[in-house]
């Protein structure tokens, strides 16, 4: 089940709007897919590449059909030194909200990370902040106590080498594992 | 309360060896102190059929130490053994102001090694002695003779035989490989005391030289554990819920400062190693981290971002507030005292990025030293004269040192993959 590293990069790489509407009805994985389905979103996005109304029909069906399996967009971005849920990933934390409140037996473990930057116990705190504000954000929405834990890691287990910008932004996240 | 625990060693995920041999830490020099002392260490006499090369070895001791500037060999036309044979006006006419001489000999099944620490300009012996060595144990015994030669000099204790603890990783993401090492101060001898797919982080060594506290993920979540480096036997400290982090050893050994996560924000607790109960120091509605004990034990201090960004406070056991201790910038954090209590060392962010930086215990300026910009775990050695950290070259994870006036440096590369979270050992003799 374990979404691959390289494949959540690639997924950073495409377009922020396809992975804002992303909750996916499809039955693929990894980044390749979200190329060929990017119609196929729920419409709870608030990003600004325009797709939100244009998909937002399709809310109830795409539902149903999403509540039923984990949704595959399993990692969400954050700002340098910050824990605010980006508004472009309210959606992917709604779908998860959707799934664990449909399916009550499923446990999830939100990984906190963080960049490089800084010293590694406070960057312990920091990755810690973030994934306990996305469990904050998904009680918020119904989700039992009981089906979420939080574990950070810090800077200590990067998703992309590199002291690039980009590898910056890639590594700063919550990652939603079940 | 956490009930003591033992662990199996050799379970699934994780192998301990004390045998496990790695690669050595090759030693660049970056930048020499303009007021290194020159000094001449002739290769000794009878050396030549030895396993290492004991003058070589001290001179690079010296030279790191940022104290000394050893001229080469190339330029020594004579090479005496011993101070009756030395030619003052030689080595004057080379700006030398100290030289080293000595002989091996074998004796006894190991081998006897005698030095002799020449004041040039004073045309005097200063130091005379002899050393008893295990053939197997050379490089301990050019330590040896290095720390009795830089104390002589300087009067400052030498810390060339202690050891230093790092962590290694290697991969990406889901797939990453760490390791935590021992190793000599120079980087030589390194072994593996522990392996694992899971982070490994913050080894702290205990007064004694003997004990590793460090965190491992080993378990799928943060833990702190005690290991004897020696027999690599070890128990699990601490695993509340939350963090588990950044454990430090009370000068007295009794007593482990660590930050706990259990009841909400990270908050610094102090364990009584013996019967493992805890006891909560800080209150405050933010991050508190990276605990280190005042060398008197009357106090701590740590990282708290209770004023925004974070900063390093103090907090005297027994009561009181906690007092903020630096004030330059926006992010001061991972500090720790000199050993004289003096001075603080810790991660200051400037306008270049994050560096070493030094400032006095009681305030006062702070002073950056380090020229790279993306370090971290700063860790002094015992005699305060150099700081060891981690920091970054190219993409990998390097250790360096910076010596405490920040006039010299070198750093300490590995040959693959990350090395990070150095750090120094007590004197262990």
């Amino acid at each position: 089940m374990q979404v691959k590293t390289l494949a959540r990069s690639l997924a950073v790489a495409l377009s922020l709007a396809v992975l804002a509407g992303c909750s996916s009805t499809g039955g693929t994985q990894d980044g390749d897919s979200y190329g060929s389905q990017s119609g196929s979103g729920v419409g709870t996005s608030t990003s600004g590449a325009g797709t939100g109304g244009q998909y937002g029909s399709s809310t109830g069906g795409a539902n149903q059909q999403a509540d039923s399996r984990i949704p595959e967009v399993r990692t969400i971005y954050f700002d340098f030194d910050r824990d605010t849920i980006k508004s472009d990933y309210e959606s992917v934390v709604m779908a998860h909200a959707r799934y664990l409140r449909a399916n009550p037996n499923a446990r999830v473990v939100l990984h906190g990370h963080t960049d490089e930057r800084g010293t590694r116990e406070y960057n312990m705190a920091l990755g810690e902040r973030r994934a306990n504000a996305v469990q904050r954000f998904l009680n918020s929405q119904g989700v039992s106590p009981s089906q979420m834990s939080v574990v950070s890691y810090g800077e200590e287990r990067p998703a992309v080498r590199g002291s690039s910008e980009e590898a910056y932004s890639q590594n700063r996240r919550v990652v939603f594992n079940y | 309360m956490q009930a003591l625990r033992n662990v199996c060693l050799g379970c699934l995920l994780l192998l301990v060896s004390s045998l496990a041999n790695a690669q050595n830490l090759t030693i660049e020099i970056t930048r020499g102190s303009d007021q290194a002392l020159p000094i001449g260490v002739v290769p000794f006499g009878g050396g030549d059929g030895l396993s290492e090369d004991v003058a070589q070895i001290v001179q690079d001791d010296l030279e790191r130490s940022g104290f000394f500037a050893p001229i080469e060999r190339g330029s020594m036309f004579e090479r005496p053994t011993q101070s009756q044979d030395v030619q003052f006006g030689t080595w004057r006419s080379l700006d030398v102001r100290y030289l080293v001489v000595g002989r091996a000999e074998p004796a006894n099944g190991g081998v006897r090694l005698q030095f002799e620490l020449m004041d040039i300009s004073g045309q005097r012996r200063m130091l005379t002695e002899t050393v008893n060595a295990n053939a197997n144990d050379l490089r301990g015994a050019a330590h040896y003779i290095s720390d009795q030669i830089f104390e002589e000099i300087t009067g400052i204790r030498g810390a060339f035989s202690t050891r230093i603890a790092y962590v290694t990783s290697q991969g990406v993401g889901d797939n990453m490989q760490f390791g935590l090492y021992v190793a000599d101060a120079d980087g030589h001898n390194p072994q593996q005391v522990l392996t694992s797919d899971q982070p490994i982080m913050s080894p702290a060594w205990s007064p004694d030289g003997r004990k590793l506290a460090y965190v491992s993920f080993e378990t799928e979540r943060p833990a702190i554990y005690i290991q004897d480096v020696g027999s690599g036997q070890r128990v699990m400290a601490t695993s509340f819920d939350g963090i588990n982090g950044a454990p430090a050893w009370s000068p007295d050994g009794r007593r482990l400062a660590m930050s706990l996560s259990k009841d909400g924000q990270p908050e610094i607790y102090i364990m009584d190693i013996a019967n493992r109960s805890i006891e909560r120091i800080t209150q405050s509605n933010s991050i508190d981290t990276e605990p280190s004990w005042a060398p008197d034990g009357r106090s701590i201090i740590f990282t708290s971002d209770r004023s925004g960004g974070p900063q390093i406070y103090q907090y005297t056991l027994g009561g009181g507030e906690a007092q903020r201790l630096t004030f330059t910038g926006n992010y001061n954090a991972r500090a720790q005292y000199s050993p004289d209590g003096d001075q603080l060392f810790l991660i200051h962010r400037s306008n270049r990025g994050y560096q070493v930086a030094r400032q006095d215990s009681d305030g006062g300026r702070l002073v950056v030293l380090s020229d790279s910009t993306r370090d971290e775990s700063p860790s002094v050695a015992p005699n305060g004269t150099m700081v060891l950290f981690a920091t970054q070259q190219g993409n990998n994870g390097v250790l360096s040192a910076v010596s405490a006036d920040g006039r010299s440096s070198f750093r300490l590369p590995a040959a693959q993959g990350d090395i990070r979270d150095p750090a120094w050992s007590p004197f262990l003799n």
